[in-house]
């Protein structure tokens, strides 16, 4: 199965910079559907990045972040070639992760 | 201790129905009183706070204190959000020891949006997507050597995020 994260992380000398997408919908169980039924919450609610065994980022989010998330930053360290680890978990349990290599 | 009692015997209660999700609030509701720091110390996703309705409320809970304005926090934010589903929010800080920063929606039905570690080595600054129901202030607040610091800006929405 595809995965449902796309990473890009890029090396510039003595920092990384990592942009990711992730598909999810992120309902926030605030909207309602054509037929007035309100859709169930269904969002991520954490998400971590891992480089050389080391929590560099995460996130918790709420069903306030967009359809289809993005997210950007930055550290300190990281190598062309280096693997960064990226992992998510939504309110139902379900998880994906993904290993990309800084370019 | 007859108030400790009592607030225990809540979760107990529905812990026994097997409702995993709500015992954990209820916990969470005990530690948040117990202990301020609970939210910081660990990395458990912090439910509570994300389901608080004012911005306030939400701070208190994740962080157990209150923010103060700061020049040295830079919030990047649309003047006009076209579509309320997708607003473009970035956030920076010049202050040192930057642990957390943390996204808020006033006028969101909960105000708290995202919430980010900032371990040491990484940069100060993120980037990211979200909702907004209504025009409201955004307002990104920064944790830097165990104190918090805020900015805020309004960004007007024509078509809200939120659905209705």
């Amino acid at each position: 199965m595809a995965s449902t994260i796309r990473i890009r992380a890029t090396s510039s000398g003595d920092t990384t910079e990592v942009q990711a997408l992730i598909q999810h919908p992120m309902d926030s169980g605030f909207v309602k559907n054509a037929k007035g039924e309100t859709i169930p919450p269904h969002f991520i609610q954490q998400l971590t990045f891992e480089h050389d065994g080391k929590i560099v980022f995460a996130a918790d989010w709420g069903g306030g972040v967009s359809k289809d998330p993005y997210v950007k930053f930055a550290f300190k360290g990281g190598k062309k070639g280096d693997e960064l680890k990226v992992g998510w978990v939504d309110n139902k349990g379900a998880t994906d992760t993904t290993t990309a290599k800084i370019l | 201790m007859t108030k400790t009692n009592d607030r225990l015997a809540l979760p107990r209660r529905v812990i026994l129905q097997g409702v995993a999700s709500v015992a954990l609030v209820g916990l969470g509701k005990i530690a948040s009183g117990a202990a301020p720091a609970f939210a910081a110390a660990n990395d458990k996703y912090p439910e509570e706070a994300f389901k608080q309705k004012t911005v306030d409320d939400a701070i208190k809970l994740l962080y157990g204190k209150t923010a103060e304005k700061s020049d040295k926090v830079r919030l990047d934010a649309p003047e006009i959000a076209e579509n309320g589903a997708v607003v473009p929010i970035s956030a920076s800080s010049t202050l040192d020891g930057v642990t957390s920063l943390a996204f808020l929606v006033a006028e969101n039905p909960n105000a708290l949006v995202a919430s980010y570690r900032i371990p040491a080595g990484t940069m100060p600054s993120v980037a990211n997507r979200i909702k907004m129901a209504k025009t409201s202030n955004v307002i990104v607040v920064v944790e830097a050597g165990g104190k918090l610091f805020s900015a805020s800006k309004e960004v007007k929405v024509t078509v809200g995020g939120c659905g209705g």
